[in-house]
């Protein structure tokens, strides 16, 4: 049961934090120029949104939720077990964010998720 | 044509850097729990204590310093491709943390596991075959 909950916090706080991300990192646009004084103003454009805070704090909860759970289970239980993150990300992809999920990035996420089975099997 | 292509060796090298910062941080951060031990009360002085124990341990900022890097991949990739493209793609990292678990934990990785990595491995190469980018700045 407390093994679950840690999980399901991992879970939702994390790719709903992915997800605020992405949100804001699309509001900053694409980036071109790699040099450090350029990196250095899309963070400082980055971190100045709120968005951005929203996703990195549910992020932040679902990282201590990771640290509790790693220090139950081994990496190689814990880690594929959050990759049910896949499932909620392309259902959050498409229907919050408005991207495109075609059949085959579909069959590509059940894939992802199905291994995640196998692995927890394991 | 020429801009697709340089945005998808673009795309490639920040999936590089995140497969390889993100599971080494996540290999980094269980050694250091390890060591510390599970965390057995959640009432203030015993977490408090963790938390003490958690921040003055090399693997654990090792640990940190290196999901960092993958955040600052991540960010920089998610600023033009789809979220629902990066984020299944990069489970490759999934087949990174068995063997670095392996070889470096000794964690037991089952027949199981393995083939779990190995369809991982098949579903990121389908999401792969997909355009990495379906949407316009918002």
């Amino acid at each position: 049961m407390r093994i679950a909950f840690f999980l399901a916090i991992i879970v939702f706080a994390g790719t709903g934090g992915e997800m605020f991300v992405s949100r804001a990192m699309k509001r900053i646009g694409e980036v071109h120029d790699f040099s450090p004084r350029s990196l250095l103003r899309v963070m400082a454009g980055a971190f100045s949104c709120g968005t951005m805070w929203t996703g990195i704090g549910l992020m932040t909860l679902s990282f201590f939720a990771l640290l509790a759970l790693l220090s139950w289970r081994n990496v190689s239980f814990v880690v594929p077990a959050t990759a049910l993150n896949y499932a909620l990300g392309a259902l959050g992809g498409r229907y919050l964010l408005g991207e495109r999920v075609s059949r085959m990035r579909w069959l590509g996420v059940a894939l992802v998720c199905l291994g995640v089975v196998f692995v927890c099997i394991g | 044509m020429e801009i697709a292509r340089r945005m998808h060796g673009k795309t490639l090298v920040f999936l590089v850097l995140m497969v390889t910062f993100g599971p080494l941080g996540d290999v980094l951060l269980s050694r250091g729990m390890k060591r510390i031990g599970a965390v057995s009360s959640f009432s203030p002085g015993p977490l408090f204590s963790t938390f003490s124990k958690v921040f003055s341990s090399p693997a654990i900022w090792l640990g940190i310093g290196s999901l960092f890097l993958f955040f600052i991949s991540y960010l920089l990739v998610l600023s033009w491709a789809d979220y629902s493209y990066i984020q299944p793609v990069s489970a490759i990292g999934y087949g990174v943390v068995a063997l670095l678990g392996y070889f470096f934990l000794h964690d037991a990785v089952t027949v199981w596991r393995w083939a779990g990595v190995l369809t991982i491995c098949v579903g990121v190469f389908l999401v792969g075959q997909t355009p990495h980018s379906t949407t316009t700045p918002v």
